[in-house]
């Protein structure tokens, strides 16, 4: 059995997901080292995410990630969901996991630096998009 | 020949490990960890122009170590310049010969290129003015010699890969030397692959300047090679200055040492040469036909056991024609990533990703990159059989 990969991991990277049609923000981040890569749309309402749709081409660790933020950032204000690259990181890092579901099997990639990248690149790739509000 | 190599390097002896991630950094021998660690017990000091007891020891050993680069090179030592590594070698062969370079210029490099042998080009085209042209790789990823025509009279430079870090794919050096040479350009061509493989003769080849790393020939890290032709190095200016380098210096101007010294300037990595020195000396007494055939049939057993995988596309040669024990994979529905993770935590020491060569990556559709295991002398079939048997498991986990 893998530690990393376990079946929550695997559930979530399998989950699919769509570009947004009109969307309020887009981004798109890559990791050159391995060739992950998140485009990903957001749409916004009162300063809070509405929606959050991705196209992500990567690792398993990336898949499951952006599906997290996909599934998660919706209602948040977007200050907040800005805020989650750096708060994933940290927790990645040693630290407190961020108030946010579905995160905790994240928690194996812990130990292997060369690892979080993959995780963080959808939250870093959602903090892109966030910053012309 | 493979169980007396692995028994002197001191990492292999650990139970269950199966290192075959060569291509990126190979494993060194005990008495190369040695020379290196005795050259600083015995003789640490900086080189040239010191007159105390260590000093000269130092100027010996560097001088000696340069010496010994020479003889696996089947070179002259004087043709032998010490860089901080494969990457600065060609950074540096870059940088001298596109001084000579500007618009209407063409440098020709392949579609197979490291970073190392193909940024250096296109940062100094923007720089310089001069074309950049690739040179397109088949659907195996070997060099498509078909049409050279890019040669031409414009052309300046060819720089190539003698082995693909990626696909194993020897490319045929002769064959770009009468090109090179026809249009009256010069050809640059990394060795970064094909060193580790044997002792190479450069000269014999054709090529102009050579270029390879320490770390990935069982020497340490932070030391490579620019090998150059006398009289092509007595051409080129240097293009890093300081210490150790210059003849003269006075208001009137400056002079600049001869050939290899011009291009060292500052405190070159003695120690690091010294053990590099140990091995390629150590290489040089192998006997490198029997650890290339034993090379080719662990590379046989590789890809014959690929084949049998389903869902397995080999990246490159799937025959042993010309080729270095560098084989890179993919699987459907894998990432390289979690296929090197899954295996790491088996024992298997690989790399995934887009290995420096995204050029490469895009000419044979490779989005995510691809799995690489390169071989070494002293791998064995355990080696191969644990990969396999890994990749099988890591299918399983990830599916």
């Amino acid at each position: 059995m893998s530690e990393l990969y376990q079946q929550a991991i695997k559930d979530l990277a399998a989950k699919g997901s769509e570009r947004l049609a009109v969307p309020d923000a887009s981004s798109t981040l890559d990791n050159p080292l391995c060739g992950d890569k998140v485009t990903l749309d957001v749409t916004t309402a009162d300063g809070r995410i509405v929606a959050l749709g991705h196209v992500t081409k990567g690792c398993l660790l990336c898949k499951a990630a952006a599906t997290v933020a996909a599934e998660q950032a919706p209602g948040l204000p977007v200050a907040q969901a800005a805020a989650l690259a750096d708060q994933v990181r940290a927790m990645l890092k040693g630290g407190d996991a961020p108030a946010l579901a579905g995160l905790e099997p994240f928690l194996a990639v812990r130990p292997h630096k060369s690892r979080h990248d993959c995780v963080l690149l959808p939250f870093k790739a959602l903090a892109k998009a966030l910053a012309s509000f | 020949m493979t169980q007396s190599i692995r028994s002197i390097i001191p990492v292999l002896a650990r139970a269950g490990f199966h290192y075959l991630d060569n291509a990126a950094m190979a494993q060194t021998p005990g008495l190369v960890v040695e020379a290196v660690a005795s050259h600083d017990r015995t003789a640490r000091a900086n080189i040239r122009r010191g007159v105390h007891e260590m000093a000269r020891r130092a100027d010996a050993a560097y001088d000696a170590a340069r010496q010994s680069v020479a003889a696996f090179l089947s070179a002259q030592a004087d043709e032998v310049v010490f860089t901080g590594g494969c990457t600065l070698a060609l950074n540096l062969a870059a940088a001298a010969l596109a001084e000579g370079l500007g618009p209407g210029d063409r440098v020709v490099v392949s579609a197979a290129e490291h970073h190392s042998n193909l940024l250096p080009w296109l940062m100094l085209a923007k720089r310089k003015g001069f074309a950049v042209a690739v040179l397109p790789v088949g659907p195996d990823g070997r060099l498509d010699l078909a049409d050279l025509s890019m040669i031409d009279g414009r052309c300046k430079v060819v720089a190539v890969t003698h082995a693909s870090n990626v696909t194993g794919a020897v490319s045929d050096i002769p064959r770009l030397a009468e090109a090179a040479h026809g249009a009256g350009a010069v050809l640059v061509v990394d060795g970064a692959q094909m060193v580790p493989h044997g002792p190479v003769d450069p000269r014999a080849l054709g090529a102009d300047l050579y270029a390879f790393a320490g770390h990935k020939a069982y020497g340490p890290t932070g030391v490579g090679v620019l090998w150059g032709r006398k009289e092509i190095l007595a051409d080129l200016p240097p293009v890093t200055w300081g210490g150790g380098m210059v003849a003269a210096l006075d208001d009137d101007g400056i002079e600049f040492l001869e050939a290899p010294h011009r291009f060292e300037a500052g405190t070159p990595p003695v120690a690091q040469a010294v053990g590099l020195a140990a091995a390629l000396d150590w290489m040089g007494r192998l006997d490198w036909a029997e650890i290339r055939a034993e090379e080719m049939e662990l590379t046989a057993r590789l890809l014959a056991g690929l084949a049998e995988i389903p869902g397995v596309r080999v990246v490159g040669p799937t025959d042993l024609a010309a080729r270095v024990p560098v084989v890179s994979f993919t699987v459907a529905g894998c990432h390289p990533h979690d296929l090197s993770h899954v295996l790491a935590e088996r024992g298997v020491a690989v790399r995934g990703g887009a290995h420096c060569a995204r050029r490469l990556m895009t000419a044979l559709g490779l989005d995510e990159g691809c799995v690489r295991a390169s071989l070494a002398p002293y791998n064995d079939r355990s080696d191969i059989d644990a990969l396999l048997a890994g990749l099988a498991e890591a299918i399983q986990v990830l599916g």
